[in-house]
């Protein structure tokens, strides 16, 4: 018996249609994909099975849960649902939980809830249920806080407390997206074990193809709030019969034309990088004591370079990134920017910072959303000691370049999607003709489709520039598409180096082979 | 105009505390404003032959133990009020604002430490007890007042701003102000401020309501405003011996009063409401 059946769901928010004749289905024991870019309604369809809708919702159509009509059933009869009969994990590890309660009793209130048990019960089910989700006795006991847990276990915190009850259905929406390459390929293996063992069944929404490749057995894929394409996971990625699965597929797996760069100056040079942070002073009169977070690197960027810089959260990427533009100076060592030092008597030197910018990772976060674009591109102009009297003239043409057009300099940038944002947040970063662009994570918070056509701009804007860039990312794949050389970066310290076919090929380092095997892969498809 | 501020602009007119309390306040400063222009009656003059009369054609609000109209007295006391509430908001915010901006930007640092302990060290205080030390020192007086109610006002401001500027400086839009050589003055002013300045709105408008209430108070207990200069605070202390039998006397100070406040922290309320989209949608 099929356990959700959605057919022909609308859904209206304030009027504004959201979702267009969803059909999907999900059975027990297997896992349904959901893929689709931000704004496709994959979300929306979770929210919908569960009636956790915004106000303002309007649903027709029908979504049977287990025999339940969903769309039918009053709010109590859905709060004896939620939880019992489905169980949801979101997105976000570090806010899904809340931090003042133990480990142990956030997971018995799902069952306190539910069924009429004593608290004591409650806390051995709690503890089943968390063993079950690999986080044994001995190390996480029940009186464990959320903060004293990495990212990974506390999603699989969320994820006991949604099996708990062994629901008939699990809902996961964008479960590892936060997640580092080697902590998802672990939640995503719990996640099948889980769903084979309790014969759930299983939503997952993402919108990395890879992930679900090797997890789901049907593949529904979604645009605009319409199922272009579902199937069986090997039929969808063989037949692709949709234009927009095969878009999506190609757009995954994207690699821009780059040109072979043959020079080989040194552009930027950092040598016996050190770069330590002060802790906080656990008594009053103890030694200020420091953490290492950047232990004595060594790198060099040629001109005309792209270079990867490859590590998981809190390796010291992003330390030695912002050492690398002069915004913290190092306690040992030093960084040259064409043999110019980037800190000179403990200030950052100005002439050698304008030669650099830097692309961030957040298009949300990147900009005041209080200041035109004009304003915002012509920020960097700060580093020369008059603005020049063309400034306007020059936001312009590089808006240009980046292909926005110049009539949004008199425009908010709210009024721009994330995609347009970092093209503008590449505009600044170019207003200034620099020679060496640092890539923060640039392309990771966008859609895939999206992404594509920013590396293909980076990598036009590199032969037209002369920019060499630092490409700092956790994507091992985007990495590997656009940079000649990779560095991968463990616990401060760099700990393999080389040709980026090379690495990749033939990995020597033990971390990188594990970074390389636990990054998703999408299935090898000739598609021509 | 944007679509982002066109439906403020609407969602401001739905809101029904905003309306209203925008409504209040607009009200009473009218009053202030027209007294300077016309009063019903002159305040200064006294008529004993009139003194204590309840609410007439010619006295729509009655008249005092000299004689003189309410309701001029109220008009003129407005200004008294709303002046010193004013001047106290703008001592706070223009003290507070740039010492919790730097607080902020040095976080962690020494000045950081000093700003914050100053704070705590003004907040320990009772504020009344410390605008009575002030007035006694040197005196009761409108001017004194402000200073006293204004000094109190200083460290809500510097917690609010720190509080909020905290989280705008991890914004990647402060970083990148800093990739492009900004010092941290330049920041707090460019970027900082204008993404505060609602919050300081907000705050300004419930600072002005309690600017009103503790001038009243002062006046009340004869700290504030001196006569002939009308204060609502001392029209209350006035009546309260004739509250038997001239209820009216006591009840109009009062009830100007109450609106005021009402009137301001709806609008304060009403703004927060605007400001914050989630609970925009709720309020509705």
């Amino acid at each position: 018996m099929t356990l959700l059946t959605i057919e022909g769901l609308d859904l209206d928010i304030h009027g504004t249609p959201i979702l267009k004749g969803v059909n999907l289905s999900v059975e027990p024991g297997q896992i349904a994909g959901v893929i689709g870019e931000s704004g496709s309604g994959k979300s929306m369809t979770a929210l919908a099975v569960m009636q956790l809708l915004p106000e303002g919702s309007m649903c027709r159509g029908r979504v049977e849960l287990n025999g339940h009509d969903m769309l039918g059933l009053e709010e109590r009869a859905l709060c004896r649902l939620r939880g019992n009969e489905v169980g949801m994990v979101f997105q976000e590890p570090m806010t899904a939980l809340n931090p003042i309660k133990t480990i142990g009793d956030q997971v018995a209130e799902t069952i306190l809830i539910h069924e009429s048990v004593t608290k004591r019960e409650a806390m051995e089910r709690a503890r089943e249920a968390l063993n079950r989700c690999e986080l044994p006795e001995e190390k996480f006991p029940l009186s464990r806080y959320p903060h004293e847990m990495s990212g990974g276990q506390r999603q699989r915190v969320v994820i006991a407390m949604a099996i708990a009850l062994r629901p008939k259905l699990l809902i996961a929406d964008e479960p590892t997206t936060a997640l580092d390459v080697t902590t998802q390929a672990e939640v995503l293996r719990l996640i099948k074990r889980l769903v084979q063992e309790d014969g759930m069944g299983c939503m997952l929404i993402t919108h990395d193809l890879a992930v679900v490749a090797d997890m789901a057995d049907e593949i529904v894929i979604m645009r605009h709030g319409e199922v272009v394409e579902a199937g069986p996971t090997q039929r969808v990625f063989t037949e692709m019969k949709h234009p927009y699965t095969r878009a999506l597929f190609e757009a995954s797996g994207h690699q821009p034309v780059r040109q072979e760069t043959e020079t080989s100056t040194a552009l930027l040079q950092v040598r016996g990088a050190v770069r330590d942070y002060p802790l906080p002073r656990t008594k009053l009169f103890a030694p200020q004591e420091y953490f290492r977070a950047v232990k004595g690197v060594n790198l060099s960027i040629e001109r005309g370079e792209s270079l990867g810089l490859v590590g998981e959260s809190g390796c010291g990427k992003s330390t030695l990134t912002r050492a690398i533009l002069g915004l913290e100076e190092l306690q040992a060592g030093e960084i040259l920017l064409d043999g110019e030092p980037v800190y000179t008597g403990h200030r950052p030197n100005r002439d050698v910072r304008r030669r650099m910018q830097v692309v961030f990772q957040d298009p949300y976060s990147s900009f005041n959303p209080r200041w035109k674009v004009a304003p915002l591109v012509a920020e960097p102009f700060h580093l020369l000691n008059s603005r020049p009297e063309d400034w306007h003239d020059q936001v312009a043409r590089v808006l240009e370049d980046v292909g926005i057009g110049a009539e949004a300099m008199n425009r908010y940038i709210h009024e721009f999607s994330g995609g347009q944002r970092q093209r503008i947040a590449i505009a600044r970063a170019l207003i200034l003709k620099p020679e060496l662009v640092v890539l923060d994570e640039a392309v990771s918070a966008l859609d895939v489709s999206i992404r594509a056509q920013i590396l293909d701009l980076l990598a036009d804007l590199q032969s037209e520039y002369g920019l060499s860039y630092l490409f700092i990312s956790h994507d091992l794949s985007v990495v590997r598409n656009v940079t000649d050389r990779v560095l991968v970066m463990q616990a401060g310290e760099i700990v393999e180096e080389g040709k980026t076919r090379r690495v990749f090929e033939a990995p020597q380092h033990d971390y990188t082979k594990q970074l390389i095997a636990a990054a998703p892969v999408l299935p090898d498809l000739d598609v021509a | 105009m944007s679509v982002a501020e066109e439906n403020l602009g609407r969602a401001a007119l739905r809101n029904r505390n905003l309306v209203f309390g925008a409504v209040l306040t607009l009200v009473f400063a009218g009053a202030a404003l027209i007294s300077f222009l016309w009063v019903p009656y002159d305040i200064t003059q006294l008529d004993i032959a009139n003194k204590i009369k309840t609410p007439s054609l010619a006295h729509p609000l009655g008249t005092d133990h000299f004689g003189r109209d309410i309701l001029s007295m109220i008009m003129v006391g407005a200004r008294t009020s709303i002046a010193v509430a004013l001047v106290a908001v703008g001592i706070g915010m223009g003290l507070g604002v740039p010492l919790g901006l730097a607080a902020a930007a040095k976080k962690g640092s020494l000045l950081d430490e000093v700003i914050m302990r100053g704070n705590d060290l003004v907040f320990a205080f009772p504020s009344l007890l410390i605008a009575i030390m002030i007035t006694a020192v040197f005196g009761a007086s409108a001017l004194n007042a402000i200073i006293a109610i204004g000094i109190f006002n200083i460290p809500v401001f510097a917690r609010l701003v720190r509080g909020a500027a905290l989280s705008l400086w991890t914004r990647d839009y402060v970083l990148a102000a800093r990739v492009s050589g900004k010092g941290a003055a330049r920041i707090s002013f460019e970027h900082i401020l204008p993404n505060v300045m609602n919050l300081l709105i907000v705050q300004g408008t419930i600072q002005f309501s309690l600017g009103i209430l503790a001038e009243a108070g002062l006046s009340y207990v004869g700290l504030g405003a001196q006569p002939p200069t009308p204060s609502w605070g001392r029209m209350l202390a006035d009546s309260q011996t004739m509250i038997s039998f001239a209820p009216h006397m006591a009840l109009f100070p009062g009830l100007a009063i109450l609106l005021t406040v009402l009137g301001l922290n709806l609008m304060g309320d009403g703004l927060r409401d605007l400001f914050d989209p989630r609970i925009r949608r709720v309020a509705r």
